[in-house]
């Protein structure tokens, strides 16, 4: 028999986005990282310019950029916390509802604030 | 009266007593560098709304030997979280049958690398053509 | 015994209900052959050390699911492990982790009991037949899409390889979720929406953070954390299209 008061859990929000987020580093991390963080700044590899204002700016304003953009900041962090809280939660620190407010809220106000740049930045 | 008393065993330090656990431990951490390079990601947009002046020190910013440092580090764990999420995957999807023949976990692996290394070389021509 | 015994060396993990307070390490020295099983070897110092010492066993050739340990911090079979793999090194074998210990290597399984009748482990038909309409076909396909998950013999290891399980003992966990999975992919059964209630439900599938080392550990290569991982795919589809369906799922 069915156990009685079996309460849904609100997880697959959550573990969607842990999922998506997941995916998309693991598809795309590692050449974003190497593109901002390695070949643009040493000059390495790439046309000189990669990363200028105007470059960017078009790139952030047209609509494929824009969700581009969004998308990794986004997911990145949405992966990256529920990853963190359920790690904390495993090595038995049950910080309860601090740990979540700063895992999923840091996650949260960044989805915000690249939201709000990106329209700020326009079309 | 009953004699029971069963013993329940703590799961303190669970992690570190098998090195299948350690890995996993291990490959659940990539995501602190996962959220820093993304925090890395959103500043650079904060930066990019502010102006050519403020995304330019960025760029310089990331020219600095710290940052490069801390990059290569974000690329040698981001890595590897890319090879651990595509090791974890044939345990997360519904069998794939193709010609009759269920697709082992080897060639789902497998196939999700190459779609990374697929997907790396695509932006690198994406870099040189038009961003 | 004869005189070309090799003598291992087995920590047990002893403790008794009665008069200890908590499990302690006892060592015997155990003379064995090649062909012993670490259940021998228990047996062994139950006949010759110390008849008090507690453990499960039936079939001794992993069919009937009830001798596991774990064996050097590894959940395994002990039927099925052999001394020879440890020798010269001293062996170490514990009750199986995560469940509460009830006397030495025996552990308390009626919480698992329950989560298997939770399940509904049996088939509801989709459609109800009467004798005259005969028996239920089922196509070689159909047959293919469950079978491996029917090859489960309850022995638990995959609860003593999850921590999850360890730190939510609530979790319905790897072999319960694999059985009710076989159900629901048997082409003659259709209560799959019945037990989507108890697959996403705060003690269902979102416990598991696929760590997958129940797959690893499964004598019987059941890959219960595919059968976790697959319902938290379709817990998913049921918690956001449950609105557009008449019947969803649970509340
Ligand atoms: S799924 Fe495998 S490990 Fe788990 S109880 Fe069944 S046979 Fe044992
Ligand atoms: S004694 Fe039956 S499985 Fe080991």
């Amino acid at each position: 028999m069915m156990k009685a008061g079996l309460k849904r859990s609100n997880a697959p929000i959550f573990w969607g986005l842990f999922g998506a987020g997941g995916m998309l580093s693991a598809l795309f991390g590692p050449v974003l990282v190497f593109i901002t963080g390695i070949a643009v700044p040493l000059g390495l590899l790439l046309p000189k310019g990669a990363m200028s204002y105007p470059k960017m700016q078009a790139f952030a304003q047209n609509f494929i950029g824009k969700s581009f953009i969004f998308a990794v900041i986004a997911l990145f962090l949405w992966f990256a916390a529920h990853r963190i809280f359920h790690s904390l939660h495993e090595i038995g620190i049950h910080a309860g509802l601090g740990a979540k407010l700063i895992c999923y809220g840091s996650a949260f106000a960044s989805t915000v604030i690249a939201a709000y740049v990106l329209l700020v930045l326009g079309f | 009266m009953s004699k029971r008393r069963p013993y329940v065993r703590s799961m303190d330090g669970w992690w570190r007593k098998n090195p299948f656990y350690v890995e996993y431990m291990i490959h659940e951490c990539t995501a602190l560098f996962v959220a820093a390079y993304a925090f890395v990601l959103l500043v650079g947009l904060v930066r990019l709304g502010q102006g050519e002046a403020a995304w330019n020190g960025w760029l310089d910013a990331l020219r600095s030997p710290v940052s490069v440092a801390f990059h290569v580090v974000f690329l040698a764990v981001i890595a590897y979280h890319t090879y651990t999420w595509f090791v974890i995957m044939p345990i997360t999807l519904p069998p794939i049958i193709i010609g009759g023949k269920t697709v082992g976990p080897g060639v789902i692996t497998g196939g999700g690398l190459l779609a990374a290394v697929v997907v790396s070389l695509v932006m690198l021509a994406l870099v040189w053509r038009i961003v | 015994m004869s005189e070309n015994h090799k003598i291992i060396e087995i920590e047990v993990l002893r403790y008794n209900p009665e008069s200890d307070d908590e499990p302690h390490l006892e060592v015997y020295k155990v003379p064995f052959s090649d062909d012993m099983s670490v259940l021998q070897g228990a047996q062994y110092i139950k006949d010759n050390f110390d008849g008090s010492l507690t453990f499960r066993w039936s079939c001794r050739m992993a069919i009937c699911g009830s001798c596991g340990m774990m064996i050097n911090g590894i959940p395994k079979l002990s039927c099925e492990t052999f001394l020879r793999d440890y020798y010269p090194s001293r062996i170490r074998i514990e009750a199986m982790a995560n469940f509460p210990i009830e006397k030495d290597l025996v552990v308390d399984l009626s919480g698992f009991i329950e989560k298997l009748e939770s399940i509904q482990p049996y088939i509801i038909a989709k459609e109800p037949r009467t004798l005259e309409q005969g028996e239920y076909l089922q196509t070689p396909e159909e047959f293919n899409r469950y079978i491996q998950f029917t090859s489960c013999i309850n022995c638990t290891l995959c609860y003593a390889a999850c921590p999850q399980f360890g730190l939510n003992p609530d979790f319905i966990g790897p072999a319960a979720i694999a059985l009710l999975h076989r159900y629901n992919m048997d082409s003659r059964d259709g209560a799959a929406a019945q037990r989507m209630e108890l697959v996403a439900s705060e003690e269902g599938v979102f416990n598991c953070s696929a760590v997958g080392y129940c797959s690893e550990v499964c004598p019987k290569h059941v890959d219960p954390a595919n059968a976790v991982n697959i319902n938290k795919t379709n817990a998913a589809k049921d918690y956001f299209l449950r609105f557009l369906s008449p019947k969803g799922g649970s509340k």
